[in-house]
């Protein structure tokens, strides 16, 4: 079953670095957003498989945490390129 | 080695990984932001809850599995959010989408 | 928003065991399979709890309406055709991104509901956006006026026309489709 979670580790690592294209490249702002945020819910899934490989359940604690870091991040990103601002007095 | 079990979290963690790399080539295809907004927003999500599923299978009864259910919940519920912040951002600052037709961007 | 005391107090009480119940879950501080049992997790949950009720005891639960057990059973009904949405969604987008012409026609449409509280306003917007070939960008929700992002002119026409979701989510939510 190791296999399993190995050749998954590796298809997300491929995806990434796929996506990486667009965070980089992309034309426009919205287009790195959004694709830094599919690389966060990537990593979410990737720490999971991690885990598992190594046999150290407390990888799902983290990505946990990766989980709500990441939207937060997505969301505090979007209302700054929205207003120019992040806390509107 | 090959239980049920075994069998039925691979073929879920598979169906998960072939929405991924949906969503990724989506991405990278599709000629606009919100076009690509359409193939991450809905494939990533199934894509990583089909993951979770399968490893709360594999993982059987225990305290890991509470865990995976609670990532699951909020992945469900956060990427459709995450996505909607970002379509009205660009919607709000003046981005036009792509009309059939017009030159990819 | 004007509460009695009484009824604070019971609001805080909720809140706290549901921070607590949450603490002993993800903590695993009580664990029968192995045997596990730590004090010191058990009493630093409840100062945490405690601190956090504390600060913030009217974030979680906010209103509060009537029938909200009817309400709730209704929302546990919907899920599973959501979830067949959700994968049909999926395997549409699929075919539009693996189909080599990419038979694409984005619009953005426009339209009004009689929806009016925040819950149903949100599940809607979730479901359009899980659901195939249409993203919410934007609500108003003084008029229940949705913006929407489709991306041809069948999902379009099937948010348009048909109002299956629509309807669905007032009948969760009891109000007027």
């Amino acid at each position: 079953m190791i296999d399993v979670f190995l050749a998954l580790g590796l298809l997300i690592a491929a995806t990434i670095l796929l996506s990486l294209y667009r965070a980089v490249l992309g034309p426009g702002v919205f287009n790195q957003v959004a694709a830094v945020n599919v690389i966060g819910t990537k990593v979410i899934v990737l720490l999971v498989a991690v885990g598992y490989i190594f046999d150290r359940p407390m990888f799902v604690d983290i990505s946990l945490l990766y989980a709500i870091l990441n939207f937060i991040a997505t969301l505090v990103m979007s209302k700054y390129l929205e207003r120019g601002e992040i806390c509107s007095a | 080695m090959f239980s049920i079990i075994n069998i039925i979290a691979t073929i879920l963690i598979a169906g998960g990984a072939f929405f991924m790399v949906t969503g990724v080539l989506g991405l990278l295809r599709f000629p606009d932001f919100y076009t690509r907004l359409h193939a991450t927003g809905k494939c990533d999500t199934l894509g990583e809850v089909l993951v979770i599923v399968g490893c709360m299978v594999y993982q059987g009864w225990s305290f890991i599995t509470i865990k995976l259910f609670f990532l699951m919940f909020f992945i469900f519920l956060a990427n459709p959010v995450g996505t909607h912040a970002i379509m009205k951002a660009a919607y709000l600052t003046g981005l036009k989408p792509w009309k059939k037709g017009e030159e990819r961007r | 928003m004007t509460r009695s005391k009484e009824h604070n107090v019971g609001l805080m009480l909720a809140v706290f065991v549901v921070l607590y119940v949450f603490w002993l879950l993800m903590s695993a501080c009580i664990n029968p399979l192995n045997g596990h049992f730590s004090p010191v997790h058990i009493i630093a949950g409840i100062i945490c709890a405690g601190i956090v009720t504390l600060l913030s005891h009217d974030l979680l639960i906010t209103e509060e309406g009537e029938m909200t057990l009817a309400k709730t059973f209704r929302l546990i009904a919907y899920i599973p055709w959501e979830l067949w949405q959700i994968f049909l969604a999926n395997f549409d987008v699929a075919y539009r991104v693996l189909h080599p012409k990419m038979p694409i026609d984005p619009r953005i449409i426009e339209f009004d509901t009689t929806l009016r509280s925040d819950l149903a306003l949100t599940t809607l917007a979730n479901s359009i956006t899980l659901t195939p070939g249409t993203i919410t960008i934007d609500i108003d929700p003084g008029k229940g006026r949705f913006l929407v992002h489709a991306i041809a002119k069948k999902p379009a026409d099937a948010l348009l026309v048909d109002k299956t979701m629509i309807n669905k989510v007032a009948y969760v939510y009891m109000e007027e489709a």
